[in-house]
């Protein structure tokens, strides 16, 4: 059975995806990821889980093009020049 | 405790973490073999730390006691000294039995009056923890098959004959000794 | 995507998972490229696992123990990719002792002495380094980020390598001997390593991005990193041409690219009796594999 396993390099680093093992249950898995991915003490901890208990999530639709939850959705530059322009600040930087 | 007596556990890891460590890259599969030669690993390193305290006490270096003395000088068990590789369920069974017994010989020590002795004794079984979980694992999933039924019976009365048979230690002395000895006294 | 969009991809620096679409002539070559990889780490621990037991100090054994069991580790991780490549680890053991499949060359060699120990883990490790870096960009990205480990092990190889070796230079004359004795041996295997000097834009491996660097830029590489480490040592290296020239390409007597055929296709100085020795020890505990892998139960 193929086992994924996450790593923390140390406290304050979210879990990330360090490789694959085979074992034939979770306690073996355990015992395997212990020592490929901890061995030397690189990791503060590790999460293990069968391979068919994720789901992998990889298409997103946005087929009108929703810009208003984004920073690209507010180009402000033109409105702020016209602002400038109308408080007389525009030389003042 | 005496250096003699540390010396018989010193022994024990060292012989038990020598001949796992023929394992190291033809074990039954690859996550195993890692795992397997961790165990190796650090059943030398605790014979290391054992000599050193011994080595104290008798003027000598754990390099000399590891290396350094004649085959039947060892005060290893029989069971230790068998060259098992590659037979997989002949290993575990006596990974089982060593795991058991060594937990009661360490737990035991952790009392002990020299506190360096009672230290050492309770790093060591910090890291047998890990040692009788790996032992049991593999235990459990045996537990049915035959062969390993059979290795159980045929290994158990050897943890107590405390001689180790000249026949299996002298070929693993030779062998564990051939380059130190082709050079004497170098530094390597 | 056709073939030559993707041929554009992957040389403009593009990578892919293993779920995307990928021509099947890259798919091909990934997994034969890295099954090869995979059976070179696993034939590697061969030699280097008989010098364990013979370790002259207990700081030597643990080192040595550890680094084929990070040779071992690095097998698994390739072995895992070529699987979710579509080929099972078993079928690639099975073509490996069958002798069907390749390994590096300098796994077909013996090793002979302790200095043999410490130029493997110096000078062979070394030139394996200079490849392995030169995959971490590489175009199949689960390849690439196992590289990323594997890079990181094997730094402290290469230190253990050369603490060996400088342990004993600084030791007897028969010390010093052993080392030299091994160089000289080694130096055919090592000029070999690399591969005979296809240009780049000939080598399929390349044009994929699966490696990002040519044979031979890979072997100047070495020699220019390691040369000097050799001779800085009062050491020879037995090939008179040997020699950096003005335009910093070093120079040297060309290899017998037969040779090195012959090698890689079976027929090396060991590969007989070590293919041997694989193919008994997974006989002889096929019977684990059946009780503990294929029938998965809850723990």
């Amino acid at each position: 059975m193929i086992f994924e396993v996450f790593r923390r390099e140390r406290k304050g680093q979210p879990f990330q995806h360090a490789g694959s093992l085979d074992a034939p249950n979770a306690v073996f898995a355990e015992a395997y990821a212990r020592e490929q991915y901890g061995r030397r003490g690189e990791s503060a901890a590790l999460w293990i889980a069968p391979r068919s208990a994720l789901r992998e999530i990889d298409d997103f639709v946005d087929e009108l093009g929703r810009n208003y939850h984004r920073v690209d959705g507010y180009p402000l530059k033109e409105k702020l020049k016209e602002a400038r322009e109308r408080a007389g600040t525009a030389g003042d930087r | 405790m005496s250096a003699q007596a540390l010396l018989e556990i010193a022994d024990d890891e060292l012989i038990l973490g020598w001949r796992n460590s023929e394992w190291t890259g033809i074990a039954p599969f690859l996550e195993e073999d890692v795992a397997f030669s961790s165990i190796a690993q650090n059943e030398i390193g605790h014979a290391r730390a054992l000599y050193a305290l011994a080595a104290e006490e008798l003027g000598t270096t754990p390099d000399e006691l590891a290396f350094d003395r004649a085959p039947d000088e060892y005060r290893c068990s029989r069971l230790v000294a068998l060259r098992l590789v590659p037979d997989w369920a002949r290993t575990i069974a006596r990974h089982h039995l060593y795991e058991r017994a060594d937990a009661i010989r360490i737990a035991a020590l952790k009392s002990h009056s020299d506190q360096r002795i009672a230290g050492l004794a309770a790093k060591i079984e910090r890291e047998e923890t890990y040692h009788r979980l790996h032992a049991e694992m593999w235990h459990e999933r045996l537990r049915e098959e035959p062969r390993y039924v059979e290795a159980l019976g045929e290994l158990e009365p050897l943890l107590e004959q405390r001689d180790a048979g000249i026949e299996e230690l002298a070929p693993l002395w030779e062998e564990m000794t051939m380059v130190r000895r082709s050079v004497p006294g170098a530094t390597w | 995507m056709t073939d030559a969009e993707f041929l554009e991809y992957v040389q403009s620096g593009g990578q892919v998972e293993v779920d995307d679409w990928m021509p099947e002539e890259f798919r091909l070559l990934l997994i034969k490229f890295i099954e090869m990889h995979g059976n070179s780490e696993l034939m590697g621990v061969l030699p280097e696992r008989e010098w364990i037991l013979r370790a002259p100090t207990l700081q030597r054994k643990l080192a040595l123990t550890a680094k084929v069991q990070d040779e071992v580790g690095h097998a698994q991780l390739i072995y895992r990719v070529v699987e979710d490549l579509g080929k099972p680890r078993e079928e690639s053991l099975d073509d490996l002792v069958a002798g069907r499949a390749k390994f590096h060359n300098v796994f077909h060699y013996p090793t002979k002495t302790w200095g043999d120990v410490g130029v493997i883990a110096w000078l062979v490790d070394a030139a394996a380094i200079i490849s392995q870096k030169a995959l971490l960009k590489c175009s199949y990205a689960p390849y690439a980020r196992i590289m990323k480990k594997i890079c990181w092990e094997e730094s402290f190889h290469i230190l253990h390598g050369r603490d060996v070796v400088l342990t004993m230079m600084n030791g007897t004359d028969e010390q010093r001997e052993l080392v030299q004795e091994a160089v000289t041996r080694w130096w055919t295997p090592l000029m070999h390593f690399h591969g005979n000097p296809i240009p780049p834009d000939e080598d399929p491996m390349y044009l994929w991005r699966i490696k990002s660097q040519g044979n031979e830029e890979a072997r100047q590489q070495f020699l220019d990193g390691y040369v000097p480490q050799i001779w800085e040592l009062g050491l020879e290296v037995p090939d008179p041409k040997l020699r950096k020239g003005d335009d910093g390409v070093w120079a040297y007597t060309e290899p017998d690219w037969e040779e090195l055929r012959q090698v890689v296709t079976g027929h090396g100085p060991k590969t007989a009796e070590r293919l041997e020795l694989r193919r008994f020890t997974r006989e002889q505990t096929a019977w684990v594999r059946r009780v503990v892998l294929s029938n998965a139960v809850a723990a």
